[in-house]
């Protein structure tokens, strides 16, 4: 990351709208149409708030005491046509924004497989306390705190957490959803150009949450097969063993593969075969933690 | 003997929190030392400390908040500091483990014991003068709600040299917040602090409630009441309805961690989503909880200053009562990234959509208030438009999180936390500020300094509109929140600009501090005389400033929405003041120490709980309910007030205001 250019960057991009995170310059076909349905919603939102912005400097300014010229009417203090329109006016613009909402939401489901004639790539998604682990079931591979995706090509991600909640956001792909653990939740994204999108856990998980970051690379399509085919032959093994000591608590994982991945890892997790990650160390036995700094 | 609590639970390692603790422990000895010196103790004791009135119950209240505002207000500014000085490698100088108390205490204090005693507190005072009455329903309560607010607030803050506090975000999710990954005493304390500040809370809900229902000055409907007794039945109905789910959760998560339930745990069945729906069920009513006596504030203040009666009465009466009711409908917004499906989404989204369909109406109502009127710009006023253009900001931006798909990149960044900033600053603050500065001089007899209300109105406004509008950028840009190091370097500038906005805002709170010192030093040129300082249109300008403990020497017959105006316009054409009335002795409830003393030992029975030292617990449990026991079997609840007595500080009222109307002979309506 380039120090000092790269501080005084968002200041410029700022107008044009984007910077290496932005959700205003997304990078893929749900980024782009939540940024539609935002920017639609603001717009209209805007049409009411900037005149009554307007009027409320103009009335205040108008009818101040000194004002000769502005007529003191103490008596208007009903009229049943303005109450109509105070009324209809929120009303109207609520409806209409009903409409966006519905139809956005329902469009919109992270759930819901994009529309594109490529068949999506699993990618399954785990959170540990505090890093993160993706992996290929169709590849029988799995990645730490990076992944690498085909550019261009629908994936399904499913999510679950080892421990506490998190929330798996790559901001310029567009939508984020919750990692629980105990369940599997769904989420459809897709990078349209080759690109390192940061990725970050936006929901606070404990004392190593801050730097829980990952990076997404987005390759060609045959680069992405290069890819898979290097970290199989690199070899390593991630089982139900290997999980149980990963899933302890950690910060600052180096990236790291495994070339084989014990299948239905990330359902043993889901259904709990594997059981949720422990806590801290600190703070059991007899030796309960009381102040962060009796720890160790 | 004293459970988990050993020597290590100081941190004599860590030197902020030592040294923040013991220069608050300085300042407490130092105040506490001093009144001792001065030999105030029995005044304190006999008019404050077991005072069951009203109107100094709200004072304490709004000061306790006002204090808790200022320690909400320098973790904010940790935050703030902390933030911008870790970027890329530098690490700040607050490791996680603290700054994650500090993010959980920030919200923790700020919505708990700053904004809601400040509110409570105005209500506490307001509410019975507005509806020309003596006292609440329940005198003695009242002082209990206080003083259980007090002891959580005094628990929170223990925690910061005493163990820890929540590391857990000021909502404790699940399963973060179980024994597994919390097994420190800081979810503790935020529990018992909670808990005990929230029975509290809910007492004095009941306790307004039923005097806004229940007692009233003859001749004062519903529809006859000032708006902002409308909006506090509103939010102390919400109070009622909404704070026992709160109560029920975190006794729920208190089962888990205590005795090994599941609730909301991740085996055994538990279900954190559960915590999650349960925990915003109330908290969306919560913000209501604030912002509709705020909203109340805002109209007494447009119409008092704009010489004018509220433009749209009813309508606002219709559109309080409708925020009430749809604010129980909106909670599942604050999680569409939960994954519910779109149908759940889509509805939720709607409805909270819907809500702002209220508040607009009460914008528009304020607009026209404002049209045809006279206005006059005092503090209370600038903080009033400020709110208005800042407000539909905040709403705006409320709207745009309540459009899910726009939610799904939104929420829990930057943008988030700046949007409930700026509608409970410009909310709730502004409206707190506003009417602290209105009904000051009701409360203590002479008015607050112009010229530093001012100077605090614009830095507090500058610094807000700088460090919320980096906040709302930051947030576009990708960043989410309660970061103690900030690995995105693209990020730092508006991290600078943030803290130099809150540099500003230093300057407002200082201008602030400065203002009620100024203003104490020159009370006899602030005087207020008349009990009517800004010519005001309800009964609490009807009496003397500050009022007498009965309030009104004889109630007030209530004949049209503005009552007091009525009587001012009668007075002012006639040329004289009423008739003399035929004055009767009043019967007052006594002072009484039940609340201090239940506090004292609910005090006792969170701490001993947090620490898990059993006999202490017991002990504050008998306590407690010792002092309920004497209290309920009390011989003499009342105490007289002669007749001559009521007559010779009427008396005094009245001559103050002839002499008004003399001075003032036709002052032009």
């Amino acid at each position: 990351m380039p120090e000092r250019g790269a501080r005084l960057l968002p200041l410029l991009l700022l107008l044009g709208g984007c910077s290496g995170a932005s959700i205003l310059r997304p990078g893929g076909p749900i980024g782009a149409n939540n940024r539609t349905i935002l920017l639609d919603s603001l717009v209209i939102m805007l049409a009411i708030i900037v005149p009554t912005m307007i009027a409320t400097l103009v009335f205040a300014w108008w009818f101040r005491a000194g004002n000769a010229k502005a007529k003191y009417r103490p008596e208007f203090v009903y009229s049943g046509r303005i109450e109509l329109i105070v009324w209809s006016i929120p009303l109207l613009t609520i409806l209409f924004l009903s409409g966006l909402i519905w139809i956005g939401s329902h469009a919109l489901d992270p759930a819901k497989p994009l529309a594109e004639k490529t068949p999506p790539l699993e990618v399954q998604v785990v959170s540990l306390d505090w890093k993160w682990l993706f992996v290929y079931p169709a590849h029988g591979i799995a990645t730490l705190n990076g992944a690498v995706v085909p550019a261009g090509v629908p994936i399904r991600f499913r999510l679950t957490s080892a421990s506490v909640m998190n929330s798996f956001f790559v901001p310029r792909l567009g939508s984020q959803i919750y990692t629980m653990n105990g369940m599997a939740t769904t989420l459809h994204l897709q990078a349209d150009q080759p690109g390192s999108y940061y990725g970050q856990s936006a929901h606070y998980s404990g004392d190593g949450f801050s730097d829980m970051n990952f990076r997404l690379q987005a390759v060609p399509v045959a680069e992405f097969t290069r890819w898979v085919a290097g970290v199989k032959a690199a070899g390593g093994l991630l089982d139900g063993r290997a999980y149980r000591v990963l899933a302890r608590q950690s910060q600052h994982e180096p990236l790291k593969h495994w070339g084989v991945v014990q299948p239905g890892l990330f359902d043993m997790v889901v259904a709990q075969h594997l059981p949720p990650a422990p806590g801290p160390n600190q703070g059991r036995d007899g030796q309960p933690q009381i102040s962060p700094g009796t720890a160790e | 003997m004293l459970g988990k609590l050993t020597w290590s639970a100081i941190p004599f390692s860590q030197p902020i929190p030592l040294i923040a603790a013991g220069g608050v422990g300085l300042a407490l000895l130092a105040v506490l030392g001093w009144i001792t010196v001065k030999g105030h103790w029995p005044y304190l004791w006999k008019e404050w400390i077991t005072s069951v009135d009203h109107k100094r119950i709200g004072v304490m209240y709004v000061l306790l908040g006002l204090v808790m505002l200022l320690r909400g207000f320098v973790d904010a500014i940790m935050m703030r500091t902390q933030q911008a000085s870790a970027i890329g490698h530098a690490q700040g100088y607050l490791p996680p483990e603290h700054y994650d108390q500090i993010f959980s205490a920030h919200g923790t204090i700020m919505i708990f014991f700053g904004a809601m005693p400040v509110v409570i507190g105005l209500m506490n005072f307001v509410v019975p003068l507005q509806l020309g009455v003596r006292d609440v329903a329940f005198p003695t309560l009242n002082s209990t709600s206080f003083w259980l607010t007090a002891s959580g607030a005094l628990l929170v803050n223990m925690s910061l040299v005493i163990g820890e506090f929540a590391r857990t975000g000021w909502l404790p999710y699940a399963p973060l917040s179980e024994t597994t990954y919390s097994p420190g005493v800081g979810v503790d304390y935020y529990v018992w602090a909670i808990q005990i500040s929230g029975i509290g809370t809910l007492m004095s809900g009941i306790n307004l409630v039923t005097t806004i229902l229940k007692l009233r000055a003859p001749g004062m409907g519903y529809l006859r009441m000032p708006m902002f007794c409308w909006t506090a039945l509103g939010a102390n109905m919400l109070i009622v309805a909404a704070f026992p789910i709160l109560t029920a959760t975190l006794a729920m998560l208190t089962l888990d961690r205590y005795l090994g339930f599941h609730s909301f745990t991740n085996e055994a069945g538990g279900n954190m989503m559960m915590f999650v729906n349960l925990i915003w069920a109330w908290g969306h009513p919560e913000v209501y909880i604030l912002i509709l006596p705020a909203f109340g504030i805002f109209s007494e203040i447009f119409s008092t200053f704009s010489s004018k009666p509220l433009f749209g009465y009813r309508s606002m009466v219709a559109a309080t009562l409708f925020i009430v009711v749809v604010s129980f409908t909106v909670w599942l917004h604050h999680f569409f990234t939960m994954g519910a499906g779109a149908d759940v989404n889509a509805a939720f989204g709607i409805a909270t959509s819907i809500i702002a369909v209220g508040t607009g109406v009460k914008i528009y109502n304020w607009l026209f208030t404002m049209y045809g009127g006279r206005l006059r710009f005092p503090t209370p006023m600038l903080w009033s438009l400020a709110f208005m253009m800042t407000f539909v900001i905040g709403g705006m931006t409320g709207v745009l999180l309540a459009v899910p798909p726009a939610d799904f990149m939104l929420h829990n960044s930057m943008f988030l936390v700046a949007h409930f900033h700026n509608v409970i600053n410009s909310g709730v603050i502004f409206g707190a500020f506003a009417g602290i500065t209105y009904w000051f001089p009701k409360a203590f007899g002479f008015r607050l300094d112009e010229f530093w209300g001012k100077m605090a109105f614009w830095f507090t406004l500058a610094g807000f509109l700088i460090v919320f509008g980096a906040l709302y950028v930051l947030g576009l840009e990708g960043m989410t929140r309660r970061l103690q190091h900030i690995d995105f370097t693209e990020w730092a500038p508006w991290l600078y600009v943030s803290v130099a906005g809150i540099g500003v805002m230093m300057l407002g709170v200082a201008s602030q501090i400065i203002q009620i010192v100024v203003s104490i030093r020159n009370r006899d040129q602030l005087r207020d005389e008349t009990g009517d300082p800004w010519d005001g249109r309800s009964l609490e300008w009807a009496t003397s400033s500050p009022p007498p403990a009965f309030n009104f020497a004889v109630l007030p017959k209530v004949h049209g929405e503005e009552p007091y105006w009525t009587i001012k316009r009668q007075a002012i054409e006639s040329q004289g003041l009423a008739d003399e009335p035929k004055y009767e002795a009043i019967e007052m409830p006594r002072n009484s120490a039940t609340g201090i003393v239940t506090a004292f030992f609910a005090t006792l029975i969170g701490f001993a709980m947090i620490w898990m030292i059993w006999w202490l617990a017991a002990l504050g449990f008998v306590g407690a309910y010792a002092t309920f026991v004497v209290f309920a079997w009390r011989d003499q609840e009342e105490k007289e007030i002669p007749a001559e007595e009521v007559a010779r500080i009427d008396r005094a009222r009245r001559a103050a205001r002839h002499k008004w109307l003399q001075e003032n002979p036709e002052q032009p309506a």
